[in-house]
């Protein structure tokens, strides 16, 4: 969500149903719509080009410290006046929790941000085909070993969001973002090889079809003729798309929630080092560089600046308004929700501040490692409660300080808790992610690698 | 849950443009959730996503819009911009006949989820919660979940095609984190049918919540997981997700036909041992991926995948049958009406074998016995796999002995298939599930006996 330009029609339809509120009840609407457009191309033609609009309410009733919800997935009159009688019909049979009440104002002022793609609403359909045409053609006419791609896509999309409360929350804010993505497909004396190129941004100007093209097909060609290794133990290098996706599973442990209700193993631990001195990361949804950037959060309170690791100390945690009341402190503006569910905790644009020395820099100094370009199975080999942590991995040995051969079929294993006290180096080279997370260069010495 | 001469005009208007094929998918899903956590019902919550998609194909290319509005002028827009996408000149006024098909549905409902008092819903909550607290003292935080979905479904398309279906969905979870000296450990175990709340008439809650409770008391004792290759015996029902992983997806034929499988221009070959059938089946009734029909109105079927080690076919969607002039396997679905549908498995499972399940045991020197899986993914062009794994043992002399960590197992599908050197004779389906293919995700069952894979990697750190 960005700042508002004008009084917009849906938080009026937010506050109206937050005005219906009866005496003893809280009442809060969160109200979103999109427009979207996919192309895929494949074989020099368009496999499909989808024009999307939804749009849908949450509507959540608190009485008597009760809780109840329910969402519809349109904006007609009577389904919006259903949800609201079926929100108050499920209050009756959630338990009361002293903790349970909306947000409130806190006063915090929402950052300035220009989040809304206002080019992109007239380029014209013509041009997206275009471009997801074009970057088939430039992915598989570069290299003799990439005739082909999965597919090659191009898609936007532009939303709205409101919140209103009866306890006076009144917030709306809208973003944009377009993509190109594409899956080159390498074939090289019978093996197959497949990997992803991307390019993301706000307006259509800021896409490369080069650069995920080429990405796409280095990422494919460079994993021709690899190997399973034989298990040891190494050095992992973790690209900056990996790094980032290791501390969104640490910025989930770090959720407030997760914390209260003893999910979390770094609960108690505020003030201590769980990370390597070398490690600071922060989640800055007012930072315009990350596309999960946004001026509110899904209750309605301004989205801030929170540090959560510094110098490898722990600075606290991630709230929403029920977490940070039950925790003695605040919302730290981090309500994470859809149109169809309750606010939960969450980072919008967790990022680690850089290092130094560049990519080059970082490795020359790994004797024997494995550099990792993708992992699989996240969701079934990592506990963030236990923090138990292994995942299949693809990518390059490091010998010597430079990329060597390539390897398949093999796991990484060790827990979230090791991993973050055995940083060795943090690169310098930023990366901003498609899902508005910011990763660098990590390198983690003396991980068990299994193979043959 | 449409008028039928509205259908035919919107079908119309969206083949004004030249498509050679137009269809209307219409759904109306309404749901009901429930969660008690921290030892309190936290809240219930419930929807309705109603709305339709419609897309038009010509030559290669699908044009496709949706639309929450499902009158005249809503279909109406959702059709000139779904034919618009998918525009070949010529085209004019279609007139467009439906005959009615009734799809036979693999089970009947016999208690509707809506009809259903809230508190009873609630109670079952409060059950789970205690039995899982009453399993030890360790147990210090349970999460049950009780969630029911009712998606009705109508399709319609210009070759004259209507057809309809009503898919009841009721879902239990519960899990149990454990504490002990050496950390937190979690115990998962889930309860999915495509039946209403008679679910609960046949199974105990309080079951599903010891066995929870169990599974995370028993890896706070657990050592952990061995890292390098040895054999592993999968226990029966636990390892659906490793033929899901292992050769499902390469089976589906759009990613076959994109030269993005490992499994392309393999049928009629070998590809794993006589003693291994691999079946997909929609119909299998009350299975969790059970369907009348699929999302693009074929009818559910089951389909032989594998048979005695010879592959035999694969999976099939309108567009890829359309192609290539075979029969549709029904196997077309999509998540919601937002999404356009694509190949997807529904209940694939591996028959029974003819081997003794404690032999299989008795026979492995040394390796790990998995109880029970996490989820999975898989790399279809490599072929490379991994699944995790929530419930292991190390076997050790031919004994299943000490409990291990969690972890994932990572192998290579064609390799792994080929290997598998016993098959029990002790088939169970295994756990609910939930596939993910290119962001979408579609309920799906599966199943396997007893067996063993003589050589996986296993992800550990011993």
């Amino acid at each position: 969500m960005a700042a508002p330009t004008s009084s917009p029609e849906l938080l009026g339809v937010a506050a109206r149903i937050a005005e219906m509120a009866g005496a003893g009840e809280q009442v809060e609407a969160f109200v979103a719509r999109s427009t979207s457009t996919s192309v895929k191309a494949y074989g020099g033609e368009v496999e499909s080009l989808t024009q999307a609009s939804s749009a849908g309410i949450g509507v959540r009733v608190i009485v008597d410290h009760r809780e109840g919800f329910a969402y519809a997935g349109t904006l007609d009159e009577g389904a919006v006046l259903d949800a609201l009688a079926e929100a108050r019909d499920n209050a009756q049979f959630g338990e009361p929790d002293e903790f349970n009440a909306l947000a409130e104002p806190d006063g915090v002022e929402p950052a300035e941000l220009d989040l809304w793609p206002a080019g992109l609403e007239h380029v014209p359909t013509a041009d997206k085909v275009a471009m997801a045409l074009e970057l088939e053609r430039a992915t598989t006419g570069r290299d003799p070993r990439v005739g082909g791609v999965r597919v090659a896509m191009f898609a936007d999309a532009r939303g709205e969001g409101a919140v209103a409360t009866s306890t006076g929350i009144r917030a709306w804010g809208r973003a944009g973002s377009c993509h190109l993505a594409v899956q080159a497909l390498a074939v090289h004396e019978g093996e197959t090889q497949i990997a992803a190129g991307l390019s993301v941004g706000r307006e259509v100007g800021d896409l490369s079809v080069e650069e995920a093209a080429s990405d796409a097909v280095l990422r494919a060609t460079r994993l021709l003729g690899s190997t399973k290794p034989a298990t040891q133990r190494v050095t992992l290098v973790l690209e900056p798309r990996m790094t980032a996706t290791v501390l969104g599973l640490i910025g989930g442990m770090l959720n407030g929630e997760a914390v209260l209700k003893g999910r979390s193993p770094f609960a108690g631990r505020v003030g201590e080092a769980i990370a390597s001195p070398m490690l600071t990361f922060v989640d800055d949804p007012t930072d315009p560089r990350s596309l999960g950037a946004e001026t509110h959060d899904g209750e309605g309170l301004a989205r801030r600046r929170n540090e959560l690791l510094v110098d490898g100390v722990l600075q606290g945690f991630l709230h929403n308004s029920y977490t940070g009341r039950r925790s003695g402190t605040a919302s730290t503006g981090s309500a994470h929700r859809g149109v169809s569910s309750t606010p939960g905790v969450g980072a919008a644009a967790l990022a680690v501040a850089p290092g130094s020395g560049t990519f080059e820099d970082v490795l020359a100094a790994v004797e024997h490692g494995l550099f990792v370009t993708s992992m699989a199975g996240l969701h079934s080999g990592v506990n963030p409660v236990s923090g138990d942590f292994s995942v299949g991995v693809e990518g390059l040995m490091v010998k010597g300080g430079e990329l060597a051969e390539p390897i398949r079929e093999a796991t990484v294993a060790s827990t979230l808790q090791r991993l973050l006290l055995d940083i060795s180096a943090v690169g310098a080279d930023l990366e901003w992610l498609p899902d508005g997370t910011g990763g660098v260069t990590l390198v983690i010495p003396d991980v068990a690698l299994s193979g043959t | 849950m449409l008028d039928h001469d509205l259908i035919r005009r919107t079908l119309g208007t969206a083949l004004r443009t030249g498509g050679e094929l137009a269809e209307i998918f219409v759904e109306d899903r309404t749901s009901s959730n429930a969660v008690f956590d921290d030892g309190k019902v936290e809240n219930l919550s419930s929807g309705r996503d109603r709305g339709a998609g419609i897309r038009v194909i010509v030559g290669e290319t699908t044009g496709f819009a949706h639309t929450a509005d499902l009158s005249e002028s809503g279909l109406g827009e959702a059709a000139e911009a779904a034919g618009a996408a998918a525009r070949r000149g010529g085209g004019g006024v279609v007139e467009v006949a439906l005959t009615r098909q009734d799809a036979p549905r693999p089970n009947e409902i016999a208690i509707l989820p809506e009809e259903v008092a809230k508190a009873r819903k609630v109670e079952l909550l409060r059950r789970a919660d205690e039995a899982a607290r009453g399993a030890g003292g360790s147990i210090t935080q349970v999460t049950a979940r009780y969630g029911d979905s009712r998606r009705r479904v109508l399709v319609a398309n210009s070759d004259g095609l209507l057809t309809e279906d009503d898919q009841v969905r009721t879902l239990f979870t519960v899990m149990a984190v454990a504490s002990g000296d050496t950390g937190m450990q979690t115990g998962y175990q889930s309860l999915g049918r495509t039946v209403g709340f008679e679910l609960f008439d046949r199974y105990d809650v309080e079951d599903l919540a010891r066995e929870a409770a169990e599974r995370a008391l028993i890896k706070l004792g657990a050592r952990p997981a061995p890292s390098g290759t040895m054999p592993v015996v999968m226990g029966p029902g636990g390892g659906g997700v490793l033929f899901h992983e292992a050769c499902g997806h390469g089976l589906e034929a759009d990613l076959v036909a994109k030269g993005a499988s490992v499994f392309a221009g393999r049928v009629g070959e070998r590809v794993a041992d006589p003693r291994i059938t691999l079946v997909d089946d929609g119909t299998m009734a009350e299975e969790w991926g059970a369907l009348a029909i699929d999302d693009e109105g074929s009818l559910a079927s089951r389909n032989v995948l594998i048979e005695d080690g010879i592959l035999t076919d694969y999976m099939w969607d309108l567009l890829r049958s359309r192609k290539e002039g075979r029969p549709r396997s029904g196997n077309g679905r999509r998540q919601s009406y937002k999404h356009l549908p694509m190949v997807r498995m529904t209940n694939t499972y591996v028959l029974a074998g003819p081997d003794d399940p404690g032999q299989i045991v008795a026979d492995t020197p040394k390796g790990v016995y998995v109880a029970h899986l996490g989820g999975g993914q898989v790399n279809t062009a490599t072929g490379d796999f991994v699944f995790g794994m929530t419930e292991a043992y190390l076997i050790e002399d031919g004994q299943i002995t000490e409990p291990i960590r969690e972890g994932n197992l990572i192998g290579n599908g064609p390799a792994v298939l080929a290997s598998i050197d016993a098959v029990g004779d002790d088939f169970a389906m295994g756990s609910p599930g939930m596939c993910g293919k290119d962001g979408q995700g579609v309920p799906v069952g599966d199943g396997i006996p007893t067996m063993r894979v003589p050589a996986l990697t296993i992800g550990g750190t011993a």
